[in-house]
C-alpha cells in the first residue's frame, strides 16, 4: 500500500504566557512526538480521551496549525515512494504552487458552527469550487446539485440557511463542502459525536460509500470506540500527546497489548444485557498536558506500573504485522489481564 | 425556490422580532415622521433664500422673541428667526450630521477593527495603540482646535466628530471578530485556501455586524446631541443656520423669562429642544429593539 | 414493588413563534422504589422535558397542559400520594434538592464559577436542613460539657433556639441584614461545611477538605460531575434524576461515574431516573427502560426484555442502528428524520419511518398497552400480531 502522509516526531507545544510581560512559563504539550504513517485509501482511526491531542494532530496535518517540531511529508499519488513533499512549514499561499490546494480537507465536529449561518447552502458548497476554478453559473449550479445528491440531499435544499436543517443534514452539507474541493485526504473530527444514534449510522454509511467511490483517505478522530471499530481499517490509540498503540482494527480489538487500550475497551458500555464483566476502572484523572508525567505518560493511572515505567519512556516498537505498542510490559500483558477478565469481545472466551 | 425567498423569510422573522416590542413601534413611527419632514422640507416650509435654504428667514432684528401666531406657527426666536422653519429644516441638518459622522466612523472603524482582529500580532498591537491615541483626544478640545484653525461652521464640527468617533467601532468589531475567528466555519474557509479579504468580507463581517448596527443607530441620536452642544457653546453652526442646536443657542437668554412670567418664552426652547429629544428618542428606541432582536441568546427560534 | 413516582398522561406544550410545539403527548411512566429507570430516546424526543415537567422547572414559553405527577412519599403505605402538579411553588422548592434531585449534562454550567465548591454543596444543606442544623447547634451550645467561656454564648443560645423553632422568622431575617450581627450564622455555615466535606468524602473523592476549598475551574471534568452529584445527594433524596449526566465525559471517567452511581444506589438513594441516548449505558445500569419518540412513550419494559425481545419497530430499528462490538456488515439506519413537533404526523408519530405501517397507524395514535408480562408498547402492528396470536 502506498503512503499518502507521513508524520515524523511531530510536536505541537502551546506556550502558556504568564505574568505582566507575557513571559512563556510552561508549555502545553498537546503533541509530543508522534510517528504515524497514513496509507492511501485507508481509514485510520485515532482514538483517545479529551486532551490527548487527537484533534490537534488532524489540525497540524492540514496545516491549520503549525507544528513546533517534527515533520509532515506528503506523498504524491503518481510519484515514487521517495518523492515526498515536506509540507511541515508550508504556508497556505504556497499550496497552490505545489498543486496541493484543496487536497487536504476537514469535517468538523459541531455541525452548528461549521457552516456560516449567513450563507445559503448553495454558496457554502460553491465556495470551494470557486476557489479552484472559474465556472459559468449554470455549470456551477449543476456541480453543486450533483454534490448534494451524492450526500443524500436534493435540489430543494439549495436555497436555504443552515439553521433550517437538522444536525444530520448539516453534517451532510459539511461533507459535501469537503468533497467539493476534490480532496485526497479528509480529517473527520468526531463527525458523529453531536448526532443522534439513528442519524449517526446514516452518516457513517455515507462516509464509507463516499470513500469507496471517490478513493479517499480518512483520518477518523473520535473517542467512541465502537464507531472506530465499524469504520476504520487501522486504529491508533493516543494518550497525552503520544501514541500508545497502533494496529489494524481487528487486531486492536482482539489482542490489545497496552493497558490503556484495555481500559478503554472495558469501559465501553455495551448495548447487550447479561454480559457480566469485570470492568477495569482506572484511578484518578488524566494529568494536565502542561505537566505530563515523566517516563511513560500513563504510569500514574496504570494498574501494572513498575519503577522502570516511572523513569523510562517506552518506545513504539513493532510487535506484529502492522502492530506497534509503547509499553514496557507488553509481552506480559496476557498474564496481567486474564483473557476473559474484562474483555467485551465475545470471540474470546475460556 | 427562488433566491428571494429565504432572505425574505429571514427578513420577516427579524422584523417580527424587532416589532414585538411596543417601544420599537413608537421609535419607528417617530423616525418615519422625521424622515417625512426632512424629505418634504421644501414643501412644508418653503425656503426664502433659494440659494441657501438653510438660512432661516427673519423679519427685523428685534431680540425679543415673539409668541406663536398666525404667521409664525411656533413663534420667533431672538433675532426674529422663524422657529417653525428652523425646526423643519433642522431635521435635514440632523440627518446630515448623523449620517455623515456615523457613516465615516463605521467605515473606518470596521476596516481597522477587522484587520486588527483577524491578523492579531503586531498589526493588532499597532492599530490598537493608534486607537488608544485617538481615545486620548477629547472631542470638544479637537472641535475647538479645528474651529480656531478653520473658522466656525457646522461642516467643521462634522469633520471633527468624524475624525474621532470611529474609535468606538474599532473595539466593537475587533472583539466580535476575535470571537468569530476561531469558529469552525472560518477554519473551514481557511483550509479551502480562500483569501483573507474574502474571509473577512464574506464570513466574518456579516456575522460580526450586529453590535455595530445597534451602536450606530444609537449614535445617530447622540451625534445630534453633541453637535447641538457644540452649537450651543458657539462652535457650530453660524447664527441663523437652520439647526436645532443653533436655535437653542439663540434662546440662551430667554430660557427663563421675566420674574413674573418665567415661562413666557417657552416656545424658544421647547420646540428645538423637543425636536432634539424626540429625534434621539426615536433612534434610541430603535437601537434598543435591534439589540433585543439580535441578541444571540434570545434569537433562538 | 412499591411505586415511588408515577406520571399519568403528562402533556407539555411550548408556545413558539412557529406555532405550538407539542413536546409531551400523554407521557405515562412508573418508577418503583429501589429501581433504576432508564429513559431512552434521541434528541428532541422529550426526555429532558419529561424530567423538567416532573420537577416543574419548565419555563416560558413552555407550559404543562395536563396530566398528573404522583409521588408516593412516606413509609410503606401508599396513602401519602401527592400530585406534584397541584402543589404550590413553595412546596416544590422544598421538594427539589430534598426529595427529588437532578443532575445535568454540563457540569460547567451547573456550578457557579465564582463560588467555592464546598460552599455550593453547603448551600443545599443551608436551604433544606436549616432547622435541623440549628437544633443541633443549639444542643451543642447548651451542653454542660462546653466549659469554654464565650462572651456571646448566651446570645447565640437564644438565637439558635429561636432559629431551631422557625428558621425563617422575620427577626432572624432582619438580623441577617445587619453587618456585624450577621455573624451569628458562622456556626451554621461551619456545620454546613462539615457536612459538605463528609458527603464529598463519601463519594470517594480524595482529600475532601482540600477539594472543598477549590473553585470549579480548578477541577477536572469528572471531578466537577462528582461535585454536582454531591450537591444533588446532600439531603438524601429518594429520587435522583440524571439528565444525560455522563454524555460529556470521557469513556474512563464515565465508567467511574456509573460505578459510583451504582454504589450509591446500594447505599443512599432509592431510585434513579437515568435519561440518556446511549443504549450501552442503559443496558449496564438500568432495571427498567422506557423508550421515547417524538413526545410519546413507545415502549416500556424490563431491561432484559427490551434488549432481547424488543416489540416496537422504533426500538428494533434503534438497536440495529447502534454499532456493536460483535457486528458484521453494514449498520442499518432509520430512514427519514425526526418529525417537527410543531406539526407532527397524524396518528402514530413514527409511521412515516416505520417499515411495518398498517392503515390504522396513519390515523389513530396508539395507546400504551401491556402486551406481555410487564412489557408495554404503543403500536398498532404489535397489537395486531398479538391478536392473531403471533406473540405468545
Amino acid at each position: 500500500m502506498k503512503k499518502i502522509l507521513e508524520l515524523q516526531d511531530l510536536k505541537k507545544h502551546y506556550p502558556i504566557q504568564k505574568g505582566v510581560f507575557r513571559r512563556t512559563g510552561s508549555t502545553i504539550k498537546a503533541l509530543d512526538g508522534i510517528d504515524l504513517d497514513i496509507y492511501r485509501g485507508e481509514c485510520l482511526g485515532l482514538v483517545g480521551e479529551s486532551g490527548c491531542g487527537k484533534t490537534t494532530t488532524g489540525k497540524v496535518i492540514i496545516r491549520l496549525a503549525s507544528p513546533t517540531g517534527g515533520r509532515v511529508y506528503y506523498h504524491r499519488e503518481m510519484g515514487n515512494p521517495d518523492d515526498r513533499v515536506d509540507i511541515t512549514g508550508l504556508k497556505k499561499s504556497s499550496f497552490k504552487k505545489h498543486h496541493l490546494q484543496g487536497k487536504l480537507q476537514m469535517v468538523f465536529q459541531d455541525p452548528a458552527s461549521s457552516l456560516n449561518p449567513r450563507m445559503l447552502v448553495k454558496q457554502i458548497i460553491a465556495e470551494p469550487i470557486k476557489a479552484k476554478v472559474r465556472l459559468k453559473s449554470r455549470v456551477l449550479e449543476d456541480r453543486v446539485i450533483a454534490l448534494l445528491n451524492r450526500v443524500g440531499l436534493t435540489e430543494d435544499h439549495l436555497f436555504r440557511y443552515p439553521h433550517e436543517f437538522s444536525g444530520g443534514q448539516r453534517q451532510r452539507i459539511a461533507v459535501a463542502r469537503a468533497i467539493a474541493a476534490d480532496p485526497e485526504f479528509i480529517v473527520l473530527d468526531e463527525p458523529t459525536s453531536a448526532l443522534d444514534v439513528s442519524v449517526q449510522s446514516q452518516i457513517l454509511n455515507l462516509l464509507k460509500t463516499i470513500q469507496k467511490t471517490l478513493g479517499l483517505t480518512y483520518l477518523f478522530v473520535t473517542h467512541h470506540l465502537l464507531v472506530v471499530k465499524y469504520i476504520s481499517d487501522r486504529t491508533a490509540v493516543m494518550y497525552l500527546g503520544k501514541i500508545m498503540e497502533v494496529a489494524s482494527t481487528a487486531d486492536l480489538f482482539s489482542t490489545p497489548l497496552h493497558p490503556y487500550t484495555h481500559a478503554l475497551l472495558s469501559g465501553i458500555p455495551i448495548p447487550e444485557v447479561g454480559r457480566k464483566k469485570h470492568r477495569m476502572i482506572l484511578s484518578g484523572d488524566v494529568p494536565s498536558p502542561a505537566n505530563p508525567p515523566p517516563g511513560c505518560r500513563f504510569h500514574t493511572r496504570c494498574p501494572f506500573v513498575l519503577d522502570r515505567c516511572r523513569a523510562e519512556e517506552p518506545a513504539l516498537v513493532k510487535v506484529g504485522k502492522g502492530h506497534r505498542v509503547a509499553c514496557h510490559r507488553q509481552h506480559e500483558i496476557d498474564l496481567l489481564i486474564p483473557k476473559n477478565h474484562n474483555h467485551p469481545n465475545p470471540e474470546i472466551s475460556h | 425556490m427562488s433566491h428571494r425567498h429565504p432572505r425574505l423569510r429571514e427578513l420577516r422573522f427579524t422584523l417580527y422580532r424587532i416589532f414585538r416590542n411596543p417601544s420599537a413601534i413608537i421609535g419607528f413611527t417617530l423616525l418615519l415622521f422625521f424622515t417625512g419632514v426632512a424629505l418634504f422640507a421644501p414643501q412644508i416650509a418653503p425656503p426664502k433664500y433659494a440659494h441657501n435654504p438653510y438660512m432661516m428667514p427673519h423679519k427685523g432684528y428685534s431680540p425679543t422673541p415673539k409668541p406663536p401666531s398666525a404667521s409664525h406657527i411656533f413663534g420667533t426666536t431672538a433675532g426674529q428667526y422663524d422657529i417653525f422653519y428652523g425646526a423643519v429644516w433642522g431635521t435635514r441638518t440632523a440627518f446630515k450630521i448623523g449620517l455623515f459622522v456615523v457613516g465615516i466612523a463605521v467605515l473606518v472603524g470596521i476596516t481597522l477593527g477587522s484587520l486588527s482582529g483577524y491578523y492579531g500580532g503586531i498589526v493588532d498591537e499597532l492599530l490598537m495603540r493608534l486607537t488608544d491615541v485617538m481615545w486620548a483626544i477629547p472631542t470638544l478640545v479637537l472641535a475647538m482646535a479645528i474651529v480656531v484653525a478653520f473658522g466656525r461652521g457646522l461642516d467643521k464640527i462634522m469633520i471633527a466628530l468624524a475624525l474621532v468617533h470611529w474609535r468606538w467601532y474599532v473595539r466593537v468589531i475587533r472583539s466580535e471578530i476575535l470571537t468569530l475567528r476561531d469558529r469552525d466555519f472560518v477554519q473551514a474557509a481557511q483550509i479551502l485556501g480562500i483569501s483573507d479579504l474574502k474571509i473577512i468580507l464574506r464570513h466574518l463581517l456579516p456575522n460580526a455586524i450586529y453590535p455595530v448596527l445597534i451602536i450606530a443607530s444609537m449614535d445617530m441620536g447622540s451625534m445630534v446631541i453633541t453637535a447641538s452642544f457644540m452649537s450651543f457653546v458657539g462652535l457650530g453652526a453660524a447664527k441663523g443656520y437652520a439647526d436645532w442646536g443653533q436655535m437653542v443657542a439663540l434662546a440662551r437668554n430667554y430660557i427663563i423669562g421675566p420674574p413674573d412670567d418665567p415661562l413666557k418664552f417657552w416656545y424658544t426652547i421647547a420646540v428645538p429642544g423637543g425636536c432634539i429629544v424626540l429625534f434621539v428618542l426615536a433612534w434610541n428606541l430603535i437601537g434598543d429593539a435591534l439589540r433585543d432582536a439580535f441578541d444571540p441568546k434570545l434569537r433562538r427560534r | 414493588m412499591t411505586k415511588l413516582l408515577e406520571t399519568i398522561d403528562l402533556k407539555t406544550h411550548f408556545y413558539t413563534y412557529e406555532g405550538v410545539v407539542k413536546a409531551l403527548n400523554k407521557v405515562s411512566l412508573v418508577i418503583d422504589q429501589g429501581q433504576t429507570f432508564g429513559l431512552v430516546g434521541e434528541s428532541g424526543c422529550g426526555k429532558s422535558v419529561t424530567a423538567h415537567s416532573i420537577m416543574r422547572i419548565i419555563q416560558e414559553p413552555g407550559r404543562i397542559e395536563g396530566g398528573k405527577v404522583i409521588i408516593y412519599l412516606g413509609e410503606k403505605s401508599q396513602c401519602a400520594s401527592i400530585d406534584l402538579l397541584q402543589q404550590s411553588e413553595a412546596y416544590m422548592e422544598g421538594l427539589r434538592g430534598n426529595q427529588i434531585s437532578m443532575i445535568f449534562q454540563e457540569p460547567n454550567a451547573a456550578l457557579n464559577p465564582i463560588m467555592r465548591v464546598g460552599d455550593q454543596v453547603g448551600e443545599s444543606f443551608l436551604f433544606h436542613r436549616k432547622k435541623e442544623m440549628c437544633k443541633k447547634i443549639f444542643e451543642a451550645l447548651c451542653a454542660p460539657k462546653n466549659n469554654r467561656f464565650h462572651p456571646l454564648k448566651k446570645f447565640q443560645q437564644i438565637v439558635y433556639r429561636s432559629a431551631a423553632r422557625n428558621p425563617d422568622a422575620f427577626v432572624l431575617r432582619t438580623m441577617d441584614m445587619i453587618p456585624l450581627i450577621r455573624r451569628w450564622q458562622n456556626r451554621l455555615k461551619k456545620e454546613a461545611k462539615r457536612r459538605a466535606i463528609e458527603i464529598v468524602g463519601r463519594l470517594g473523592i480524595p482529600h475532601p477538605d482540600q477539594i472543598v476549598e477549590q473553585y470549579p475551574h480548578q477541577l477536572s471534568g469528572g471531578m466537577k460531575q462528582r461535585i454536582v452529584i454531591a450537591i444533588a445527594l446532600a439531603c438524601n433524596p429518594t429520587l435522583l434524576i440524571a439528565d444525560e449526566a455522563t454524555s460529556n465525559l470521557d469513556v474512563t471517567i464515565q465508567a467511574q461515574i456509573l460505578d459510583l452511581l451504582a454504589q450509591l444506589k446500594r447505599e443512599a438513594i432509592s431510585s434513579i431516573l437515568l435519561i440518556t441516548h446511549d443504549l450501552g449505558v442503559v443496558a449496564e445500569t438500568c432495571d427498567r427502560v422506557g423508550v421515547m419518540y417524538a413526545g410519546n412513550i413507545v415502549e416500556v419494559a424490563d431491561v432484559k426484555d427490551l434488549f432481547e425481545r424488543p416489540l416496537h419497530p422504533y426500538t428494533m430499528a434503534l438497536l440495529d442502528a447502534v454499532p456493536k462490538l460483535s457486528m458484521e456488515g453494514k449498520l442499518k439506519s432509520i430512514k427519514g428524520n425526526v418529525p417537527n413537533l410543531g406539526f407532527p404526523p397524524p396518528g402514530c408519530r413514527f409511521h412515516p419511518r416505520c417499515s411495518y405501517t398498517i392503515d390504522v397507524c396513519r390515523e389513530l395514535l396508539p395507546e400504551l398497552i401491556e402486551i406481555e408480562n410487564n412489557h408495554l408498547t404503543a403500536c398498532h402492528w404489535v397489537m395486531e400480531r398479538k391478536k392473531t396470536g403471533r406473540i405468545s
